[in-house]
C-alpha cells in the first residue's frame, strides 16, 4: 500500500505491507532508529512516538494507520539545539541506558503540552506507561519538572518581546 | 605570583554525563540499530513443550517459502560440531535441540530469511513431531526416587542432581546449636525472575567470507570474555573474531551468558556468506534468557544471651534443564556463602544441592554479584525473625550483633576477609533520618485504633563485589582481573580504552573523571572507550559491581603510572630533577616554586615533540589490575509501608536508603544506581515472578503477566551516606550499581511482615502480592482462633 506520512515536518512516501507494523515503518523504512522496541505488547513504551501530538505506542498500530498524519520521533525534538525536555533528561540524570529515554521524553512532551506545571503525581500518572528499569524514575520526574519550568521561561522570554 | 590552576572536575563531582548527548537525541546505537549491505534475518522457532522427545523435524515447506534463505536444526549444527556448546558453570546446552526439548521455549529451529517478517512467517511452516514426556518443573520432585531424568544426553547422568556444594565448619556450628538458648528458623523460597532490560537481546553476525572475520555485534556485557568463548566453542581463530557491543540497552546480569541465538546466527552468516541479525522479542527474552534467583533456602539461627552464635543454611537450587549459572568457576552458588552478612556469627556451615527442573536455564545474577542477593534477603529475614522470637527491638537486635568497626578487616566464618565497614553508623543514621522512634509509637497507635496497619523494615547488607582477585576468581580459567589503555595525545586530549562494558552505569563520566583525577585532564577532554574487542584491553566485563572496583582501579593505576612519566618529562623542561617537581590539578611545578609550572597539556606536547633523552617518547600506557580482595559495600534500608488487613493490599510510605560504597566518584550517578537499584528491588519484592504451571507452560511470559514496576507504583526515595574507604582500591571506592537490588528486598518485605507479625503472620514468600498478604493474613486469623 502506498502511504504518506508527515515525518518530524516532512512528508514522506513509501510503499508498505498492511501488516507492517508502525515502529518497523519509522526504524526500518525511514531510518529512523531513535524509537526503540521493547516489549511487543503496548506494555513498556519504548517505541513511544507522538500520533498528531497524542503518545501512541508504535510497536502496536499498523504504519498503514499512519497515512494521511504526521508523526513525531525522538529526532524531531528541538530544532538545532536541544529540547527543553531534552536538557532536563541530562540535567536531572533522567536516563542510564538511554533505551527508555526517547519514549519517556515524547510521552512527558505532550504531557507538558496540556499541563505545563505537573505536580509529581501527575508526572508520575501521566508516565506509568513507560516502563524504565534503570532510573527508579525519581530523576525522570524531576526531569520532566526542569522541562516544564523551561518551557515557561521560553513562553515568558517569547510573550516578552 | 602562582597561577591557580582550575578546577578539574575529577573525584566525587557532580559531572553530567557525556553519554547522554546522543541518547537524547535518539543517536544511540543499539545492536538493532545495526543494519549491513545484504543483512538477513533469523528467526527462531522454540519449543511449545517442557519435556518431550524430537521424533521428527520437516522443514520443506518453510524452505520453499519464497525469501527464505536457509533453515537451520540442530542436526545441521551438529555436522559442523556446534549442536551443543558449554555453559558458564561447566555443564553443556543444546544450541538447537537435537534428541529431547527440555524446557517450554528451548531453541528448536531457525529460519534465516532476506525479511524479518517472511522468517517469522516460516517458523509457521516448519513442522516438528513431539513424543511428550512428563515435566518435572519442582525441584523436590525432580530429586524423587522415579523421576523422569531430564539430563539423559549426559553420560552417567541417572537422575536430576547436579551438585552438592558446602562451606564452613559444620562441627562448629553443631557445638553452638548444642549449646543455644534459642533456636530460629526460617524457610523461604527467593523466587524465579527474570532481569528484564528494555533491550532484549541480539545479534548482528557478519563473517566476511574473503578475510575469514567475524565481527559480531552483540549485547554482551563481556566482550572479551565472550570472544575468547566462542573461539573454543566454534573454534574459530581468536584474532579472526571481534565483537562490539555498542551502547546496550541494559543488562543487569540478563547479557552476561552466550546464548543459542549468538551462535546460530554467527553459524548462519559463516555458512551463508551474508550478515545475519537476530534480534529477540520480549517473550523469548522472558522464557529462554539467564533468568535469576530460584533458590529455596532454609536457614537456622542459634541465640544465645541474645548474641547469634551459628548459622546453619541450606540450598536447594533450581537450576532449569542446563546448569548455566554464570559465576566464579570455584563456587557452585556464587559467593551465597557471605549469608552471614553484617554480623558476628561465629559459626556458620552452608550446603547446596542444585537440580535440574524443566524449566529456562540461566541462573544469572540480577543486578547482584553472584547469589549474593539471596544470601542477603535470608539473613535479614532471619535476623528480624529472632529479633520478634527474642522479644526484642529489631534495630537493638541488629546494633547487640553488628560486626564492630574495631573488628575490620574482619575474617567471616565461611572465610570471607571484609575489607572495611561502620554498620552501626549507618544503620543509626537510618533510624535517625526515619524518625524510628515515633514511627515505632504511630504503629503502636495504629494498631489500637484498627485500620490500615504500619510496618517499619529494616535490611542492614553487606555485599561483596568486585571479582576479584585471581586467586580464587576466574571464568572459565580465564582470571578476573580487568584492565585499563590510556592514550594521551599530543595536544593534551586523551583516549581512555576499558576491558569493561557499559550498559548504562555511565563509564564514560565516571572513568573520565578518574583520569582527570589522576592526571588532571577534564573530564571532557577525555574519551572513554569500550565494547569493541579489536580496540581495548582484555578484560570480564560489567556485572557483579566489579567496573570500579578493578576496571576504575585499573585506570587510577595507569593514570599514575603516565604521571610519573609525565614528572620526568616536566623537571626536563624545567630543567630540575623530578623529585623536585610537585603535581597538582594538571600543573606540575617546582617544589617551593610554584609559579615555574607546566601543564599536563605542554608535559604531552614535549612528549611527543621535546622527550628527554633516554626516555621513550609518547604518554600512553595499559595497566591490568588484579586486585588483592573483594570490596565490601554496605548499607541500611529502611522501608515505611502501610498495610490494609483486609484486601492484603500495600505500600511503601517511604524509603530511608543509607549507602556506604567508599568514596563516591560521581555522586549523581551513584545515587542514580542506588535509585534504580531500589526500584528493581521493590519490583522483585511486590511483583516480578515467572512461575510455570504442571505441564512446564510459563507465566510471566510478557510484560502483561511478568509485572515491572512503573512510576506509579514506584515509591520515593531519600538517599542518605556515610562513607568507609575501602582500604585496598586506589581511590577508596566500593562498588554501587547492585548494593540496593541486593539489599532491599528484604526491607520491603521485613516492614509488611513487621505490620503483620502481631496477627501471627510469619512469614510471606515474594513477590507479596495483595492476595499473598491476604491470604497469610487469613491463615494466621484461622490459626489463632
Amino acid at each position: 500500500m502506498q502511504i504518506t506520512v508527515t515525518v518530524n515536518g516532512v512528508q514522506r512516501t513509501a510503499d508498505v505491507e498492511p501488516r507492517l507494523l508502525l515502529v518497523h515503518l519509522i526504524r526500518e523504512v525511514f531510518g529512523l532508529t531513535g524509537t526503540h522496541i521493547g516489549c511487543d505488547t503496548t506494555s513498556c513504551g519504548a517505541c513511544t512516538v507522538l500520533l498528531d501530538g497524542v503518545p501512541v505506542k508504535s510497536c502496536t498500530i499498523f504504519g498503514v494507520q499512519a497515512d494521511g498524519r504526521s508523526i513525531t520521533t525522538v529526532e524531531g525534538l528541538g530544532d538545532g539545539q536541544l529540547h527543553p525536555i531534552q536538557e532536563g533528561f541530562k540535567e536531572e540524570h533522567g536516563l542510564q541506558c538511554g533505551f527508555c529515554t526517547p519514549g519517556m521524553m515524547l510521552t512527558a512532551l505532550a504531557l507538558l503540552e496540556r499541563n505545563p506545571n505537573p505536580s509529581e503525581e501527575e508526572v508520575r500518572w501521566a508516565l506509568s506507561g513507560n516502563i524504565c528499569r534503570c532510573t527508579g524514575y525519581q530523576n525522570i520526574v524531576k526531569a520532566v519538572q526542569w522541562a516544564g519550568r523551561k518551557l515557561a521561561e521560553v513562553r515568558a522570554g517569547q510573550g516578552g518581546r | 605570583m602562582a597561577v591557580e590552576a582550575p578546577e578539574v572536575q575529577g573525584v566525587g563531582h557532580r559531572v553530567k554525563r557525556k553519554e547522554d548527548d546522543r541518547f537524547i537525541r535518539g543517536k544511540g546505537t543499539y545492536v538493532d540499530d545495526v543494519k549491513l549491505p545484504g543483512m538477513l534475518h533469523m528467526a527462531i522457532l522454540r519449543s511449545p513443550l517442557a519435556h518431550a522427545r524430537i521424533k521428527k523435524i520437516d522443514t520443506s515447506r518453510a524452505e520453499a517459502l519464497p525469501g527464505v534463505v536457509a533453515v537451520v536444526t540442530g542436526e545441521l549444527l551438529a555436522q559442523h560440531n556446534l549442536a551443543w556448546m558449554p555453559t558458564l558453570s561447566g555443564d553443556t546446552q543444546a544450541v538447537l535441540a537435537t534428541d529431547k526439548v527440555r524446557f517450554q521455549g528451548q531453541e528448536v529451529a531457525a529460519v534465516v530469511a532476506e525479511d524479518p517478517y517472511v522468517a517469522r512467517d516460516a517458523l509457521e511452516l516448519i513442522e516438528v513431531e513431539y513424543e511428550p514426556l512428563p515435566p518435572v518443573t519442582d525441584p523436590f520432585k525432580a530429586m524423587e526416587p522415579g523421576a523422569p531424568v531430564i539430563r539423559d544426553d549426559k553420560e552417567g547422568q541417572t537422575d536430576n542432581h547436579i551438585f552438592h556444594w558446602e562451606t564452613g565448619d559444620r562441627e562448629a556450628v553443631e557445638r553452638a546449636f548444642a549449646e543455644a538458648d534459642r533456636v530460629v528458623e526460617l524457610s523461604t523460597h527467593y523466587p524465579r525472575s527474570h532481569p528484564s532490560p528494555l533491550e532484549t537481546c541480539g545479534i548482528v553476525a557478519d563473517v566476511n567470507p574473503a578475510t575469514g572475520k567475524a565481527t559480531l555485534w552483540m549485547t554482551s556485557q563481556a566482550p572479551h570474555a565472550h570472544r575468547t568463548v566462542f573461539a573454543l566453542v566454534a573454534g574459530l581463530p581468536e584474532h579472526k573474531i571481534r565483537i562490539i557491543s555498542p551502547d546496550i540497552g541494559g543488562g543487569f546480569g540478563n547479557k552476561v551468558p552466550v546464548y543459542p541465538g549468538y551462535v546460530v546466527a554467527t553459524a548462519a552468516s559463516l555458512l551463508l556468506g551474508r550478515p545475519v541479525k537476530w534480534i529477540e522479542d520480549r517473550t523469548e527474552n522472558l522464557i529462554s534468557t539467564g533468568y535469576a534467583r530460584d533458590f529455596h533456602m532454609t536457614g537456622r539461627l542459634a541465640v544465645k544471651d541474645g548474641k547469634m552464635t551459628a548459622l546453619h543454611v541450606k540450598v536447594v537450587g533450581d537450576h532449569g534443564a542446563f546448569y548455566a549459572d554464570a559465576q566464579p568457576t570455584k563456587f557452585r552458588v556464587g559467593l551465597f556463602h557471605i549469608v552471614t552478612g553484617s554480623y558476628d556469627i561465629p559459626a556458620a556451615f552452608v550446603e547446596a544441592d542444585g537440580y535440574y527442573t524443566n524449566k529456562a536455564p540461566g541462573g544469572v545474577a540480577y543486578r547482584c554479584s553472584f547469589r549474593v542477593t539471596e544470601a542477603s534477603y535470608l539473613i535479614e529475614r532471619l535476623v528480624q525473625t529472632a529479633a520478634y522470637e527474642l522479644g526484642v527491638d529489631p534495630a537493638e537486635f541488629r546494633l547487640r550483633n553488628f560486626v564492630r568497626p574495631e573488628q575490620f578487616p574482619y575474617r567471616s566464618a565461611t572465610g570471607w576477609v571484609y575489607d572495611s565497614g561502620d554498620y552501626p553508623r549507618a544503620m543509626n543514621l537510618a533510624l535517625e533520618k526515619l524518625g524510628y522512634e515515633e514511627l515505632r509509637k504511630e504503629q503502636a497507635r495504629r494498631r489500637q485504633e484498627g485500620g490500615k496497619l504500619l510496618g517499619i523494615g529494616l535490611a542492614s547488607f553487606t555485599e561483596v563485589v568486585g571479582a576479584g582477585h585471581s586467586k580464587e576468581f576466574d571464568i572459565l580459567g580465564i582470571k578476573m582481573f580487568d584492565s585499563a589503555e590510556l592514550r594521551v595525545h599530543p595536544t593534551g586530549k586523551a583516549v581512555l580504552k576499558l576491558g569493561v562494558q557499559t550498559q548504562g552505569q555511565g563509564h564514560e563520566t565516571t572513568f573520565a573523571q578518574i583520569v582527570a583525577e589522576e592526571l588532571g585532564i577534564p573530564p571532557e577532554d577525555v574519551e572513554v572507550q569500550h565494547g569493541d574487542t579489536d580496540h581495548t584491553p582484555y578484560g570480564l566485563g560489567t556485572y557483579a559491581s566489579r567496573s570500579t572496583p578493578t576496571g576504575g582501579a585499573a585506570t587510577a593505576v595507569v593514570a599514575r603510572k603516565l604521571r610519573d612519566k609525565a614528572r620526568r618529562i616536566a623537571a626536563h623542561l624545567l630543567e630540575v630533577a623530578p623529585e623536585d617537581v610537585a603535581f597538582e590539578r594538571g600543573r606540575f611545578f617546582v617544589r617551593g616554586a610554584p609559579d615555574r609550572a607546566k601543564t599536563i597539556q605542554e608535559v604531552a606536547f614535549a612528549a611527543y615533540t621535546n622527550p628527554p633523552d633516554g626516555e621513550e617518547p609518547g604518554l600512553e600506557g595499559v595497566h591490568y589490575y588484579d586486585p588483592p580482595n573483594m570490596t565490601f559495600p554496605f548499607g541500611t534500608y529502611a522501608v515505611v509501608v502501610e498495610v490494609d488487613p483486609e484486601t492484603g493490599e500495600w505500600k511503601p510510605l517511604r524509603v530511608v536508603a543509607v549507602d556506604d560504597c567508599g568514596v563516591r566518584i560521581n555522586p549523581m550517578i551513584v545515587e542514580g544506581q542506588i535509585m534504580g537499584g531500589l526500584t528493581e528491588g521493590f519490583g522483585i519484592a511486590a511483583m516480578e515472578l515467572i512461575t510455570f504451571d504442571e505441564q512446564g507452560n510459563c507465566i510471566g511470559s510478557n510484560f502483561m503477566d511478568y509485572l515491572l514496576p512503573t512510576s506509579w507504583e514506584t515509591p520515593r526515595f531519600e538517599l542518605h551516606e556515610t562513607v568507609t574507604p575501602s582500604p585496598h582500591h586506589p581511590l577508596g571506592a566500593k562498588g554501587v550499581g547492585e548494593s540496593a537490588t541486593v539489599g532491599s528486598p528484604a526491607a520491603y518485605v521485613n516492614a509488611v511482615i513487621d505490620a503483620l507479625w502481631h496477627l501471627g503472620v510469619r512469614t510471606i514468600d515474594m513477590p507479596l502480592t495483595s492476595a499473598r498478604v491476604w491470604e497469610a493474613i487469613q491463615r494466621a486469623r484461622a490459626g489463632a482462633s
